[in-house]
C-alpha cells in the first residue's frame, strides 16, 4: 500500500527530459534501482471547484480522475495527502458518472460527500482545470528488490481552461513503512539540473501552464485620498459591473443560487452608489442610469425571493409541531414551479437586447468619467456621505417608537445599508481594523432589522402564495394549516427581533459607537 | 474488519503458503488486507522481501509501547501491507503472560485498524501456547491445514472441542488438506473422503508442488509467478471458501 502522506513533488524545467534512472542508481549514497517493468497510463484529469473556488481557498483540492475505464473523485489537501475517495457516480445509484457543474447532492453520501459540505455550501462544482496526462510509473527497488517507492512521471497536457503543454512532473510515492528512503531518493532527484521541489500541486501546474492562477482576487478596490471622486467613483462602479457581468452566466444557466445573489447585490451597490454619491460623476450620468438599474434589481427579485424560500425550507419545516413536513410537500412544489417561471423571465431579461445596451454602454461611460478626472478629492466626498448617511439613519431610528409601523423599520433598515455600503465603497481608503470597530453595531443592528423584515415580508407572502394556491386548487387542506402554522412561527421571531431592534439602535446611536464612526471618516484619509 | 489466522500445532503444513497466498488474493479483489507474520522464522516477511524486525520488538507492540500501525510495512502489492516478524517473537508468551488479560490482547492490538484494514490475516508460529490462545480468541475464522493423515484428523478434532469451550466469541474451524502426495495412496483416500463428510473441511485441496516450494526461491506467492498453475487455482478456491465462512462484503 502506498503512503499518501509521503509524496515528494519535484517540478523540471520546460522540455526538459531528467535522466532518472542514472540520478537513481549514481545518487549519492543512494542503493537503490529502477525495475524494468516501467506502465505507461493515461489519466485524464478535472479538477472541480466552485466559482468563487471555495475548495482551493480552504486549502483543498478536488480532481476527477479517469484511467483505465474506471473514474473516482479524489479529494486531497494542499500538501497532496489524499482525504477522501469516492466513486465518480451520482447520488440516485444509477451508476451515471456526475456531469459537471453540479451540486453537492449528485455526490454519494460518504465521508467525500461530508468533507466538501461545510466549505462548498450551496455552491455548484463546476471544472476549473482539465488535462490529460500521461504517467509512466516505475518501482524504485532495494538491494533486496523489494519496492521501496514508486517514482512517477507525468507529463500534462492542459485543455481548459486553455491549450498548453506542462513542464513535466516527478512524483516520488513512498511503500507504507520505507518513507526515509523515498525521501532520500526526493533529495538525490531534487539536485538534478533542471529540477527542483514543486512549487505546488498539479492543479497549480495545470493553470500556471494555461497562463492563468487559482483563485483571482476580484473586486479589490484601492483608492488613494487624493484621487478625484469622479474617477473613484467610476473605479468603483466599474468594479461593480465587473461582478454583474461574472455573474450572468451562472445565473442565465441557474448553475447554482449564489450567482443570482452575488449579481443582485452588485446592482443593489450601484444602485446605492449612484443614489447616495451619484453627484460626483459628470452631468446627468447617475439619473440616467438609475432606472435602468432599478429594473435590473426589479428583475432580479422574484427569483431571489423564492431561493430565499426554498433554500430555507428545511429549516422553516424542522420547527413544525403539529404538521409535518410532508404536508407541506404541494407547498415547496409550488414554490419549485413557481420558480422555474420566474427564472425563465430573469434569464429572458438577462439575454435581451435591453440588458446588453445597459452593461456596453455603462462600461464606455465610466471609461470616459474615468479619463476625465474631474476634480473632488475622494476622501473628502466620502466623509460628507458618510456623516450625511449616518445622520439619515440616526433620524429614522430616532422616529420610531412602540407604535411605528413595520414600514418605519424598513426605513431604518435602508438607511443601515446605504451607510453600510457607503463605509464598505470606500473602504479601502480606511484602516481595516479600525473600519471593523466602526460598523460592528451597526451590523448587529442590521442583523435585527434584517430578520424582522424577512419574517414580515415572508409573512405575508405565505398568504399570498396560499391564495394563489386556492385559486389553483393545488393546496390540500393540511398544507394550508401547515402554511399557517409556518406563518405563526414567523409572526413569533418577528416578535422576537423587534424586541431586539431598540437594543441594537441605542448601542449604534450612543455616544461611542458614533464617535468611532465620525473618528474613521476623519481620520481615516 | 475480519480477522483470518492459518493456525496447526504441527509446523511445516504450508500455513505460511496459505497465509501468503490467500493475503495477495484478497488484495487482489480489492480487500485492504494485513498479514501479520506472528513467526519468529520470519517466512512470510523474507517471501515479501520486508527485513523481519520490529523496532522495539515484540515487547513495544505487546505492551503497547509503539502503536501497532508504525511498523506496518507496505507489500510490493497494492492493498496488502505486512506486519513483519521479529526474532524477539520467540517470547510473545513470555510477554503476552506479563499483560492484562493475555488471551484478548491480539485482538485488542487489532482494534485500532479496523477502520484501515477489510481482513487481517495472522500466520501463527506452530506451537500451543498463550500467543496460541490469543490468536485463537482474535479470530473470526481459524484456516487449519493438515495432512490428510488419521492423526492429524485427530488433532483437528481436539482444536475444534478446545474453541467450543470459548465464552463467548468462538472463531469459526475451515480445516483444508494441504501437501497433499498424490503417490500416496492413503493421502488421496483420506483427502477424498472427508471433506464429502464433514461440513468443516474446505472442498479445496493443496496438493504438494514444487511450484509451491520456489516460492522462496522468486519471493513471491506462487499466485503471483505462476497464476495458472494447479497449486494457485487451489489457493483461489480455498479464499472463496473463507470469503464466504467469513462473509466478507463486497469491497469498497
Amino acid at each position: 500500500m502506498r503512503s499518501g502522506s509521503s509524496e515528494f513533488l519535484l517540478d523540471c524545467d520546460p522540455g526538459a527530459t531528467p535522466d532518472v534512472a542514472s540520478a537513481v542508481s549514481n545518487g549519492s549514497g543512494c542503493t537503490f534501482s529502477l525495475s524494468g517493468d516501467a506502465t505507461v497510463r493515461r489519466v485524464r484529469r478535472t479538477w472541480l471547484d466552485t466559482f468563487d473556488w471555495r475548495l482551493y481557498r480552504a486549502g483543498l483540492a478536488l480532481e476527477q480522475v479517469t484511467a483505465s475505464g474506471r473514474t473516482e473523485l479524489v479529494l486531497t489537501g494542499r500538501d497532496g495527502e489524499r482525504l477522501a475517495v469516492a466513486q465518480a457516480g451520482s447520488a440516485n445509484g444509477s451508476g451515471q458518472q456526475a456531469r459537471w457543474p453540479a451540486l453537492l447532492g449528485i455526490l454519494p453520501p460518504g465521508p467525500l460527500r461530508e468533507l466538501l459540505e461545510p466549505v462548498v455550501g450551496v455552491r455548484a462544482l463546476a471544472p476549473v482545470a482539465k488535462a490529460t496526462s500521461q504517467v509512466r510509473q516505475q518501482r524504485v527497488l532495494n538491494p533486496d528488490a523489494k519496492t521501496v517507492a514508486w517514482l512517477a512521471i507525468d507529463q500534462m497536457s492542459v485543455s481548459y481552461p486553455a491549450r498548453a503543454h506542462a513542464a513535466p512532473r516527478l512524483a516520488v510515492s513512498a511503500v507504507r513503512g520505507y518513507q526515509a528512503q523515498a525521501g532520500r531518493l526526493g533529495s538525490v532527484l531534487a539536485t538534478m539540473p533542471g529540477v527542483r521541489l514543486a512549487a505546488g500541486i498539479a492543479l497549480d501546474a495545470a493553470l500556471a501552464a494555461a497562463g492563468t492562477e487559482p483563485a483571482p482576487r476580484t473586486g479589490d478596490i484601492q483608492l488613494t485620498a487624493g484621487m478625484p471622486s469622479a474617477a473613484a467613483m467610476a473605479v468603483i462602479l466599474t468594479a461593480l459591473l465587473d461582478a454583474i457581468e461574472a455573474n450572468v452566466h451562472g445565473t442565465v444557466r441557474d448553475i447554482d443560487t449564489e450567482f443570482l445573489h452575488d449579481l443582485r447585490v452588485a446592482v443593489r451597490r450601484t444602485r446605492s452608489a449612484l443614489k447616495l454619491a451619484g453627484g460626483a460623476l459628470p452631468g446627468d450620468l447617475a439619473a440616467r442610469y438609475r432606472p435602468e438599474f432599478k429594473w435590473l434589481g426589479d428583475l432580479t427579485t422574484p427569483t431571489r425571493d423564492l431561493d430565499v424560500y426554498l433554500l430555507g425550507f428545511d429549516q422553516m419545516t424542522s420547527g413544525l409541531v403539529a404538521a409535518t413536513g410532508q404536508d407541506l410537500t404541494p407547498f415547496r412544489q409550488y414554490l419549485e414551479r413557481t420558480r422555474t417561471t420566474a427564472h425563465r423571465e430573469l434569464a429572458r431579461g438577462l439575454r435581451s437586447a435591453r440588458f446588453a445596451r445597459l452593461t456596453s454602454q455603462w462600461r464606455a461611460e465610466l471609461a470616459s468619467v474615468r479619463a476625465s478626472g474631474k476634480r473632488l478629492a475622494v476622501a473628502k466626498f466620502a466623509a460628507e456621505r458618510i456623516a450625511v448617511a449616518q445622520g439619515h439613519a440616526l433620524r429614522a431610528g430616532r422616529r420610531i417608537t412602540a407604535a411605528s409601523p413595520p414600514s418605519d423599520l424598513h426605513d431604518l433598515r435602508k438607511r443601515c445599508k446605504e451607510l453600510r455600503y457607503l463605509l464598505e465603497m470606500f473602504g479601502s481608503l480606511y484602516d481595516a481594523g479600525q473600519r471593523w470597530q466602526a460598523v460592528r453595531e451597526l451590523k448587529a443592528l442590521q442583523d435585527c432589522l434584517g430578520a424582522f423584515q424577512d419574517a414580515e415580508v415572508q409573512r405575508s407572502e405565505i398568504h399570498a402564495f396560499a391564495d394563489r394556491m386556492l385559486a389553483e386548487r393545488s393546496a390540500p387542506a393540511a398544507t394550508l394549516l401547515a402554511m399557517g402554522e409556518i406563518a405563526a412561527d414567523l409572526a413569533r421571531r418577528q416578535r422576537q427581533a423587534r424586541i431586539e431592534v431598540d437594543g441594537r439602535f441605542a448601542a449604534f446611536a450612543g455616544q461611542a459607537g458614533q464617535s468611532r464612526l465620525t473618528a474613521l471618516t476623519e481620520a481615516g484619509p | 474488519m475480519k480477522i483470518l489466522a492459518t493456525y496447526n500445532i504441527k509446523g511445516g503444513v504450508g500455513k505460511t503458503a496459505t497465509a501468503v497466498n490467500l493475503g495477495f488474493l484478497a488484495a487482489r479483489d480489492g480487500y485492504r488486507v494485513l498479514l501479520w507474520d506472528l513467526d519468529p522464522q520470519g517466512a512470510a516477511s523474507f517471501l515479501f522481501r520486508i527485513k523481519p524486525r520490529v523496532k522495539g520488538g515484540g515487547q513495544a507492540l505487546i505492551h503497547g509501547k509503539r502503536p501497532v500501525d508504525v511498523a506496518i510495512k507496505g507489500t510490493d502489492f497494492e492493498n496488502l501491507d505486512l506486519l513483519p516478524a521479529d526474532f524477539t517473537y520467540r517470547n510473545l508468551d513470555l510477554m503476552l503472560d506479563e499483560a492484562k488479560r493475555p488471551d484478548r490482547r491480539l485482538a485488542s492490538l487489532l482494534a485500532p485498524l479496523k477502520r484501515d484494514y477489510d481482513l487481517v490475516i495472522l500466520d501463527c508460529p506452530p506451537s500451543i501456547s498463550l500467543l496460541s490462545e490469543s490468536v485463537l480468541h482474535a479470530a473470526d475464522l481459524l484456516l487449519v491445514p493438515l495432512i490428510p493423515t488419521t492423526l492429524s484428523v485427530r488433532t483437528l478434532d481436539q482444536l475444534t472441542e478446545f474453541v467450543a469451550g470459548f465464552n463467548g466469541h468462538r472463531p469459526k474451524v475451515l480445516a483444508f488438506f494441504s501437501m497433499i502426495d498424490r503417490r500416496k495412496r492413503l493421502h488421496t483416500q483420506i483427502a477424498q473422503d472427508l471433506p464429502a463428510q464433514r461440513p468443516d473441511f474446505a472442498t479445496a485441496a493443496i496438493p504438494a508442488l514444487s511450484v509451491i516450494e520456489q516460492m522462496s526461491v522468486h519471493r513471491a506467492p506462487v499466485t503471483v509467478f505462476s497464476p495458472r498453475s494447479l497449486a494457485s487455482k487451489q489457493y483461489a478456491s480455498l479464499w472463496q471458501e473463507a470469503r464466504e465462512r467469513l462473509k466478507l462484503p463486497q469491497p469498497s
